[in-house]
C-alpha cells in the first residue's frame, strides 16, 4: 500500500466525566432496555426441536468420495496435526484395451479421520488434487466416547452425500 | 500434668476446625488462590493475591497454564499450517490473527494481494474486531454483576459471526487467508446482509451505552478504579484500547497503515482518564468505529481477482521481517525469520494480552477485592493470547 | 384459638413456602430470561418448563451432602435450618386476609415480622464461618454487615407506617388504609401514595435483606464464587435455594401489607374480603416481586463500601427525614 496521508482523526470520548453528577435519569434507561427486552420476541433457536440451517459453506464435517482417492497421501501428509490415517495396497488391474498393458491401481483399505484431533482449517480439502474430500455443513456428530470419533471411510462417504449441491467453483447459493 | 496435657490435646483436637480457621483469620495477610479456575479469570490464570479483609496487598500472576508452544509448532509446520495454528492464539477474534503473519510471509516474497483481497481482509476483521468488543461489553457486565448486557451482546455478536461463518467457513478459527488472497470470494447477498447486521450492532451499542454506561452503579465501579498512568502504561508495554484509554493516540492502523486503512476514515478513541470506565468505553467507541470502517469497506469495495499470482509450493526466500497490526486486544505483531523453504525458521509473536498482563502485579496493588475483578475485567486480556 | 386449628395452619404455611418458592423461582427463571431475549426453561413438565424446579430439587436431593474436613461440623449442618426457620417465623406473621386467615394476630406482629426476618443472619454468617472456606467467609461476612446495615432503613421505612397507621398490628394497618382519605378522595388509598419515601426506601432496603443484585456480593459469583453458600451441595443447598426465593416472598408480602393495603382492596364488600382478599395480596406480591427481579435482572452489584456508603448516608437519612415528615402531617391532620 502506498503510504497516504492518514485521514484519521483522534477523538477523546466525553461521556461521563469523574465529578459529573450522578444520573438517577441513568438507572430508568437500564430498566427501560430491559422491559423492552422483555416485551421483544426472544431470539433464541429450540436446538432440538428446530434446527438452524447451517451455512453452505460452514465447516461442519468432512466427507470422503472414495472413488476418487488416489491414496496419494497428500492430504495426510499436509495435516497440522496428521489426524488423518491413510493406508492402501496395488492391484492389478485388467488392461483398459485389448491387447493393452496391465495397470497397477491404488485400492484404499483405510481411511480415518480422527475428528477428536482434527481442528477443522480444511487444508486437506483444499490440497486433494483428485478432489476426493469435501466439507459438509453437518454438525450432530457427537460421541459418547472418544475413540467413536475415529469416523472410517463407509462413514466419511456418507458424509459425502450431505454435502451442498455445488462444490466450490467460486460462488456459492445464498448461504441461508 | 498430664491430665491437663490430655485435656488440651482433646480440646484441640476438636476444636481443630475452629483453631484453623481462627489462625487464618489471626494472621494480617490472607493468601487467597484466585484461580487456576475462577470464574472470572476467563480460562486458567492464576492470581496469588495476599488480602487484609477485603484490601488486595500483593499479585502475583501466574501464567503458563495454556502454554501450548505456538512459536515452537510453527518452526515445524508450513506456512499454510500455521496460519491454521495461529487463529487459536487469541481464540475471540481468530481472523485478526491471520492478518500479520499472512502480510509478512507476503512481504518477504514481495507479493501484494489484489486490492479486493485487502478490502475483503480489512472488512473481515473489522467483523471480528466487533464480536470480540461485544463479547468484552458483555462479559465485562459479567464481572460486574450485571447478567443481562452478556445476552444482549451475545445475541448480536451471533450475527457477526454469522456473517463471518457464511464468508469463511469458520465461526472462531476462520483460517482463510493464504499468502497472496483469500480462499473465496464473498457469497452473494454478503453487502447487504453485512449492512444490515451493522445496523443491529450500532444499535445494540446504543442499548450497552444505556445499560451499562449510563448507570449510576456502573459509574461508581469503574470510575476512577485501576488508573493506568500514561507514563506506566508505556514502560509496561500496555497497548491497544488500554493505552488509548489513559491519553496515547497510538494505532497501528492509523500509524502503520496495513490493509486498507489509509483508504478509510475513521477515528481513533482516546480518553485521559485511564481508569476501567475509560477503557471500557473506549472499546464501545471503537466498535462503533468499527461499523463505520465497514460500511466504507462495502461501499468502495472494487472487484477483481481473489489470489495474486503466487507459485503452487509456497517457498518463502531468505530474510526477517516485522509486522504489525492492531489487534482487538491491543498491537499484535510477528517476527518472522526465514532461511528459505516451506517451513519458516523462526516465528516470535508479540502478542497484546502478554503486556497488557503485565502491568497487573503493579496496578493491582492496594486495590478492593470487587475492584480486582473489574480492572481484570477492563484490561481484556484472551488466556490463549497470554500464554501461547 | 384451638390448638388443632394452630396446627392446621402451620401445616398450611409448611405447604406455602416451597409452593411460594416454586412459583417465584419459575417467575424468576422465566423473567430474567425473557429479559435476555431468551426463553428460559422450556423441556421439562411439558408446558413452557414448569417442571424445571422440580427437576432441580430432585436433582440436589440425589446429590451427596458434603461436609468439608476441616468445617465445624454442627454449624455447619445447622445454618440452613436457622435461615430457613427465620423464613417460617416470617410466613407465619404474614396476614393473607381478614382475621380468621392469618395465623398469630399480635399486638406487635409487625415487631415480631421484621425480628424474624433478620434471623436468617445469623444463620448466614454460621454458614460462611463454619465452611473453612476462605470465600465462603468473606461471603458470610459481607452478609452479615449487608443485613446489619440494611435492617435500619428496613425498619425506620416500616416506622413511617406504623406511625401514620399508629398500630403495630398488621391487620390495624390494612384497616387504617381502607380508612385513609388523602385530601378527602373519595376510594381510600393505600399508604403507598403518603408514603412514596417510605417505599422506595423499603424497595430498596429489602433488595438488599434478600441479597439480589444490585446488593448480591454476598454472592458476588465473579469475585466469592458462590459466597457463603459455596461448599454447600445437595439438599442443604436445596435449603437455602427455598430461603432465597421463599424469602423474596415474605418481604413482597411485607411490602404489599404496609404499603399497598396488604390483602384489602377498595369498593370491594367486608364479607368478600374472605375470598377476594388473599387473590388480591398474591396479585399484590407478583408486583412487588417483578420490581425485585427487575431489578435483580438490569443492575450491576456496587461495591462492599459503596454499599454501606449508600446504606448509612443515603438510605438512613432519608428514612429518619421521611419518618419526621409523617410526625408532622400526622400533627397537622
Amino acid at each position: 500500500m502506498a503510504a497516504a496521508e492518514p485521514k484519521t482523526v483522534e477523538k477523546t470520548t466525553t461521556r461521563g466525566g469523574p465529578k459529573k453528577p450522578s444520573q438517577i435519569k441513568g438507572l430508568f434507561e437500564g430498566l427501560w432496555v430491559t422491559l423492552r427486552a422483555l416485551t421483544s420476541r426472544s431470539q433464541v433457536v429450540q436446538y432440538p426441536h428446530v434446527k438452524e440451517e447451517p451455512h453452505q459453506r460452514a465447516r461442519g464435517v468432512i466427507g470422503l468420495l472414495e472413488e476418487n482417492c488416489t491414496v496419494c497421501m497428500l492430504c495426510a501428509r499436509e495435516c497440522p496435526d496428521w489426524c488423518i490415517y491413510i493406508e492402501g495396497h496395488k492391484e492389478r488391474r485388467e488392461p483398459r484395451r485389448e491387447g493393452g498393458k496391465p495397470r497397477t491401481v491404488q485400492v484404499l483399505d483405510r481411511f480415518d479421520i480422527d475428528f477428536a484431533l482434527c481442528m477443522y482449517c480444511g487444508i486437506c480439502v483444499e490440497v486433494c488434487p483428485f478432489d476426493a474430500l469435501h466439507w459438509s455443513p453437518e454438525y450432530e456428530y457427537s460421541e459418547l466416547e472418544i475413540r467413536d470419533l475415529i469416523h472410517d471411510k463407509d462413514r466419511l462417504g456418507y458424509w459425502d452425500t450431505t454435502k451442498p449441491p455445488a462444490p466450490r467453483l467460486g460462488y456459492y447459493k445464498a448461504a441461508k | 500434668m498430664t491430665s491437663v496435657q490430655s485435656h488440651l490435646s482433646a480440646s484441640f483436637a476438636a476444636h481443630l476446625a475452629d483453631a484453623q480457621v481462627a489462625v487464618e483469620i489471626e494472621t494480617p495477610e490472607m493468601t487467597l488462590n484466585i484461580g487456576p479456575q475462577h470464574p472470572s479469570t476467563h480460562g486458567v490464570f492464576r492470581l496469588i493475591a495476599k488480602v487484609d479483609g477485603e484490601r488486595v496487598t500483593e499479585v502475583e500472576p501466574v501464567l503458563g497454564y495454556m502454554h501450548r508452544g505456538y512459536e515452537k509448532l510453527c518452526e515445524v509446520r508450513t506456512y499454510a499450517q500455521v496460519t491454521a495454528l495461529v487463529n487459536r492464539l487469541d481464540w475471540l477474534s481468530g481472523y485478526c490473527n491471520e492478518i500479520p503473519f499472512i502480510l509478512s510471509a507476503e512481504k518477504l516474497m514481495g507479493i501484494e494481494a489484489p486490492p479486493r483481497v485487502q478490502y475483503i481482509r480489512t472488512i473481515l476483521s473489522e467483523l471480528a474486531r466487533q464480536a470480540t468488543f461485544l463479547v468484552f461489553l458483555g462479559s465485562f457486565g459479567i464481572e460486574l454483576g450485571a447478567l443481562t448486557p452478556f445476552f444482549h451482546t451475545m445475541r448480536d455478536r451471533e450475527k457477526v459471526l454469522d456473517l463471518l461463518e457464511s464468508v469463511t467457513g469458520g465461526r472462531f478459527h476462520p483460517n482463510f487467508n493464504r499468502v497472496g488472497g483469500i480462499l473465496d470470494d464473498l457469497p452473494p447477498g454478503f453487502v447487504e446482509e453485512c449492512a444490515a447486521v451493522m445496523d443491529d450492532v450500532d444499535k445494540m451499542c446504543d442499548q450497552v451505552d444505556a445499560l451499562l454506561f449510563g448507570n449510576d452503579i456502573f459509574r461508581e465501579r469503574t470510575l476512577g478504579v485501576g488508573v493506568i498512568p500514561l507514563d506506566k502504561g508505556l514502560e509496561y508495554g500496555v497497548s491497544g484500547a488500554n493505552i488509548r484509554a489513559s491519553g496515547c493516540a497510538a494505532d497501528v492502523r492509523r500509524d502503520e497503515p496495513y490493509l486498507v486503512y489509509d483508504e478509510v476514515d475513521f477515528d481513533v478513541v482516546t480518553d485521559t482518564r485511564g481508569d476501567a470506565f475509560a477503557r471500557a468505553y473506549c472499546r464501545l467507541q471503537e466498535t462503533r468505529e468499527s461499523t463505520r470502517i465497514v460500511r466504507q469497506c462495502l461501499k468502495a469495495l472494487p472487484s477483481g481477482p481473489i489470489m495474486a499470482k503466487v507459485p503452487k509450493v509456497i517457498q518463502v526466500p531468505p530474510g526477517e521481517v516485522y509486522v504489525r497490526a492492531e489487534n482487538p486486544l491491543g498491537e499484535m505483531g510477528y517476527y518472522l525469520v526465514s532461511r528459505g523453504g516451506r517451513i519458516p525458521y523462526r516465528v516470535k509473536v508479540r502478542t497484546a494480552s502478554f503486556n497488557n498482563v503485565s502491568v497487573l502485579p503493579w496496578l493491582l496493588e492496594g486495590v478492593f477485592m470487587p475492584d480486582l475483578i473489574a480492572i481484570l475485567g477492563s484490561l481484556y486480556f484472551i488466556l490463549g493470547d497470554v500464554d501461547r | 384459638m384451638n390448638w388443632w386449628a394452630f396446627v392446621l395452619r402451620l401445616l398450611v404455611i409448611a405447604a406455602l413456602i416451597p409452593a411460594a418458592a416454586y412459583v417465584l423461582g419459575y417467575t424468576f427463571l422465566k423473567v430474567l430470561a425473557h429479559m435476555q431475549y431468551r426463553l428460559g426453561p422450556m423441556e421439562a413438565g411439558r408446558f413452557h418448563g414448569v417442571g424445571q424446579l422440580l427437576a432441580d430439587g430432585l436433582k440436589f436431593l440425589q446429590k451427596e451432602d458434603l461436609v468439608p474436613d476441616k468445617a465445624d461440623r454442627p454449624v455447619f449442618l445447622f445454618a440452613p435450618a436457622v435461615v430457613l426457620v427465620g423464613v417460617v417465623l416470617v410466613f407465619m406473621t404474614i396476614p393473607f386476609g381478614p382475621p380468621p386467615l392469618n395465623i398469630v394476630n399480635l399486638d406487635s406482629q409487625l415487631f415480631v415480622m421484621l425480628a424474624a426476618s433478620s434471623l436468617g443472619t445469623i444463620g448466614v454468617l454460621m454458614a460462611g464461618w463454619s465452611s473453612a472456606n476462605k470465600y465462603s467467609m468473606m461471603g458470610g461476612f459481607r452478609a452479615a454487615g449487608q443485613l446489619l446495615a440494611y435492617e435500619l432503613p428496613l425498619i425506620l421505612a416500616a416506622v413511617g407506617v406504623v406511625m401514620q397507621a399508629g398500630t403495630l398490628n398488621l391487620d390495624g394497618i390494612v384497616e387504617a388504609q381502607s380508612q385513609f382519605h388523602l385530601f378527602g378522595t373519595a376510594i381510600p388509598i393505600p399508604y403507598v401514595i403518603p408514603q412514596i419515601i417510605g417505599f422506595v426506601v423499603f424497595v430498596i432496603a429489602s433488595q438488599a435483606e434478600l441479597s439480589q443484585a444490585p446488593f448480591d456480593m454476598p454472592f458476588a459469583e465473579s469475585e466469592l464464587v458462590a459466597g457463603f453458600t459455596t461448599e454447600y451441595s445437595g439438599f442443604r443447598y436445596l435449603f437455602f435455594f427455598l430461603a432465597e426465593f421463599a424469602s423474596n416472598f415474605a418481604f413482597a408480602a411485607i411490602g404489599a401489607t404496609l404499603f399497598l393495603g396488604g390483602y384489602w382492596v377498595p369498593l370491594v364488600p367486608e364479607k368478600a374480603l374472605w375470598i377476594v382478599g388473599p387473590i388480591a395480596l398474591a396479585v399484590k406480591i407478583g408486583v412487588l416481586v417483578f420490581i425485585f427481579f427487575w431489578m435483580r435482572s438490569t443492575y450491576p452489584r456496587l461495591r462492599e463500601d459503596q454499599l454501606q456508603r449508600f446504606a448509612w448516608k443515603w438510605l438512613i437519612p432519608i428514612a429518619l427525614v421521611n419518618i419526621g415528615l409523617t410526625g408532622v402531617l400526622k400533627v397537622v391532620a
